[in-house]
């Protein structure tokens, strides 16, 4: 541990710096995926692009993050209002429902092997890898989420999250919000260019 | 998430401030896996050092082969073993030799290097903080540019040779094991170095950009900051928009060699036979690169132009010129930073419209590059000037800045550059501007806080013989580069001796690559002053250059915490020197307007 405690008092913006740090790291995520998508739309452009349907269950998945967003506001909410045995059961919701999206994101590329779109060898097309690679990075991103939600579950089963213990839960909120933002960008993206 | 069990701690706080002093801390804690942002500034300085070296000495092995094409080079065998073959230097090994060269100086030395070190170092003491927002994110941004650096350095010795597609890595050449040795083994370490490098940076970047913004001392508002923290947190934000970008060109590229993707690859053949990746386009890897790697450029620059502000004003002793105007500058360069990329691709065939605003967009860096050449001569102009080393080699960097600078306005032209692009003019431009330059800037925070650092002060008389040596080396180095690469002599060749055009310029490359190994040799006067300075150098007292800021407020040697007692309190902008009717030529930022009656502006006397 650090020697120099930092806390909110501290702090020119009235943020906790630790909080501002996982604004920034968001940025350069943000910027990684621009990227991406800008690489998405300049390769597009220049022909030679296999069209394909869009696997129908990444809008199921979209469905189950934007519910999983949802528990882990309540679940930051009744850290809040120290409703302790709502937090954990809310925030062992959301560690499933982000579970579940990572299967259904997973049933998604099956679906796309089965319609022949592969990520590399013969055959490939840049449009089917990019796919793999939007879904792949943001499902990596969504796994260090998990991780998260998962190290915020545990310290509540040992009373740490509670009204007066907040920034962890706090920061696993905005974090977990972003992932599920990103990937609704995402897919209306992906709708849009196909 | 080693830190996140914060706000209720605050009680603890307290008691940890007072054992300070005494507190435990072993070997590996106070050195090793240190936390405190000094210590993990010298970390990077270190490294950056060792990186420098290697980085230099693989240059001077090409300019051998460069300015004695026709020799053998025998004496190089125990050292390069089967990189050479009957004295001659293998050409595969040539490209590698620039690509690490490349590589080496721009990422691990004049990124790493020179943020590394002064950002961690100065900014908490600049700003008045204990340390960094974070000290295991620090930390963390160090050990795994450690590890980046040590499968970097591993590549060198791989038996198939480092990556060699140069240090842009463009594909194809870089995607194709095919293509040359370096792209085999070699270029896949480069691009997990660089991965992690890129992460070590953003760890760090997170850190400077959190730490300016939150934890400044009382009294310490944006336009009280010294210009050094204005550099470091516009370098820290330009890193943390541009390296991302990187990170997805070089995963694609990762996906491309390993995994049979074709996002940069379409329509090769070889030897006859088509290659399967159909759909790809290697263009779309230099927009990806450039989009960093321009920006990239002035995350070298801009610290180099934080340092040499702060030094030249303090040794100047006058105020810096237009302060607001060196903020206002540093603000442009750094917007325009991310739209001038594609003036690196003006030969890319792409659209004559698109190019001419790109060169446009690039001719305007020019306004806030000569704001701040304006600013630092007119710091210097009539100032009581005192020539120490690290003062030299600020006024060696505005040199060379500027003639580096003014060959940028000739080379962001479009049309010019079909006639330029890839040849020695633009290596010269480049060395100058960003390399020797950002060099000459971190040599000169070197010897200007060298004493903060270690409590002992740099020899000045080898500091002298540094700076002449290497300065008039650098300037017979490029400025004859200039003149080849207007003949037309391309980068990158191996042998130029089979054209009849080149042929003329044997001399002028001998004498180009003597005055490069004099400038090497020089670097060693730096090293030993260096190393013998840490240890026996003349004990520096608490302000040895009577300068304004707040890290010369700690004693000479602070611990971690960097103030024993309370953290000072700012009460003036850090340009105070020679002000007319104070007792001395400089007040310090923590001496308030009443106790300095004498000196007060009309408009200060609000404030006694």
């Amino acid at each position: 541990m650090a020697n120099f405690q930092i806390n909110d008092q501290d702090s020119r913006t009235g943020l906790h710096p630790l909080k501002f740090s996982l604004w920034l790291i968001i940025i350069s995520i943000i910027m990684m995926f621009a990227a991406f998508t800008s690489a998405y739309i300049v390769r597009r452009e220049e022909g030679n692009w296999l069209e394909f349907e869009l696997p129908t269950i990444l809008l199921v998945n979209t469905i189950v993050i934007v519910l999983s967003s949802v528990t882990m506001q309540l679940a930051h909410n009744a850290a809040k209002n120290n409703n302790l045995g709502l937090l954990k059961v809310l925030l062992l919701l959301t560690l499933g429902l982000g579970t579940a999206f990572l299967i259904g994101q997973w049933y998604g590329w099956v679906d796309l092997v089965q319609n022949n779109i592969y990520f590399g060898g013969t055959g490939s097309n840049p449009s089917g890898s990019f796919l793999y690679v939007l879904t792949g990075v943001h499902g990596f991103h969504l796994i260090t989420g998990l991780v998260f939600v998962a190290i915020v579950y545990f310290s509540s089963l040992k009373y740490k999250v509670h009204s007066k213990n907040m920034l962890r839960i706090q920061l696993c909120t905005v974090y977990w919000h972003f992932l599920g933002g990103l990937w609704v960008y995402l897919y209306i993206f992906l709708r849009i260019n196909h | 998430m080693s830190s996140t069990d914060i706000s209720i701690n605050q009680d603890v706080h307290h008691v940890h401030e007072e054992h300070d002093h005494h507190h435990d801390q072993n070997f590996f804690q106070k050195y090793i896996f240190s936390l405190d942002h000094k210590v993990i500034a010298k970390q990077f300085l270190f490294m950056g050092i060792l990186w420098a070296f290697i980085g230099g000495f693989l240059s001077i092995l090409f300019r051998l082969q460069l300015g004695w094409p026709e020799a053998t080079f025998t004496f190089l065998e125990p050292i390069l073993g089967g990189w050479v073959e009957n004295g001659k230097l293998n050409p595969e090994f040539y490209l590698a030799l620039v690509t690490m060269h490349g590589t080496i100086m721009v990422f691990f030395v004049l990124t790493a290097g020179l943020s590394g070190t002064f950002s961690n170092f100065l900014i908490p003491l600049q700003i008045g903080a204990r340390d960094m927002a974070s000290g295991f994110m620090n930390m963390l941004s160090f050990w795994i540019f450690f590890i980046s650096s040590i499968i970097m350095f591993f590549s060198l010795f791989l038996s198939t040779g480092p990556a060699a597609g140069g240090w842009t890595v463009y594909p194809p050449l870089s995607a194709l094991p095919e293509a040359i040795q370096g792209s085999g083994s070699g270029m896949t370490m480069w691009l997990i170095s660089m991965a992690l490098f890129i992460v070590s940076q953003l760890l760090g970047g997170v850190n400077y950009i959190t730490t300016v913004i939150n934890l400044r001392t009382k009294g310490m508002s944006m336009t009280k900051l010294p210009l050094t923290i204005w550099a470091f947190f516009l370098t820290a934000i330009v890193g943390l928009l541009a390296f991302p970008v990187l990170f997805s060109a070089a995963l694609l590229l990762i996906f491309d060699r390993s995994f049979g993707t074709s996002f940069f690859l379409s329509d090769i053949y070889i030897a006859g036979q088509a290659l399967t990746n159909t759909g790809g386009s290697p263009i779309l890897f230099q927009h990806l690169f450039w989009f960093l790697g321009h920006p990239e450029v002035y995350i070298v620059i801009m610290p180099a132009m934080g340092l040499v502000s702060e030094v030249i004003a303090t040794n100047s002793r006058k105020p810096i010129f237009g302060y607001r105007a060196m903020i206002g500058s540093l603000f442009g360069i750094t917007v325009l930073s991310f739209v001038v990329w594609a003036h690196h691709m003006f030969v890319t065939g792409m659209n004559p419209f698109l190019g001419s605003v790109f060169m446009f967009l690039t001719l305007i860096i020019a306004v806030p590059s000569a704001v701040k050449v304006f600013n630092w001569l007119a710091t210097i102009w009539r100032g009581n000037i005192r020539f120490t080393s690290a003062m030299m080699f600020a006024i060696g960097f505005v040199s060379l800045f500027i003639s580096g600078g003014l060959t940028g306005i000739i080379l962001g032209n479009s049309a010019i550059d079909i006639q330029l692009h890839d040849t020695y003019f633009v290596v010269a431009h480049f060395h100058l501007v960003m390399g020797a330059a950002a060099f000459f800037g971190m040599f000169c925070g070197v010897y200007h806080w060298f004493p903060k650092m270690f409590g002992r002060m740099l020899d000045e008389k080898l500091g002298f013989v540094h700076f002449w040596a290497t300065f008039i080396a650098v300037y017979l180095v490029f400025m004859p580069m200039h003149y080849i690469g207007i003949a037309g002599f391309p980068r990158r060749y191996y042998n130029w001796t089979g054209f009849e055009t080149f042929n003329i310029f044997t001399d002028l490359n001998t004498f180009i690559s003597i005055a490069a190994i004099l400038g090497f040799s020089a670097q060693f006067v730096f090293l030993f002053n260096f190393i013998y300075s840490i240890f026996r150098g003349r004990r520096a007292t608490e302000n040895p250059w009577h300068s304004n800021t707040l890290e010369w407020t700690t004693p000479v040697l602070p611990g971690h915490g960097n103030w024993p007692g309370e953290v000072p309190t700012v009460y003036r902008w850090p340009y105070d020197y020679s002000k007319p009717g104070a007792a001395e030529d400089y007040i310090p930022q923590t001496v308030p307007f009443s106790q300095t009656q004498s000196s007060n502006l009309p408009s200060e006397r609000d404030f006694e």
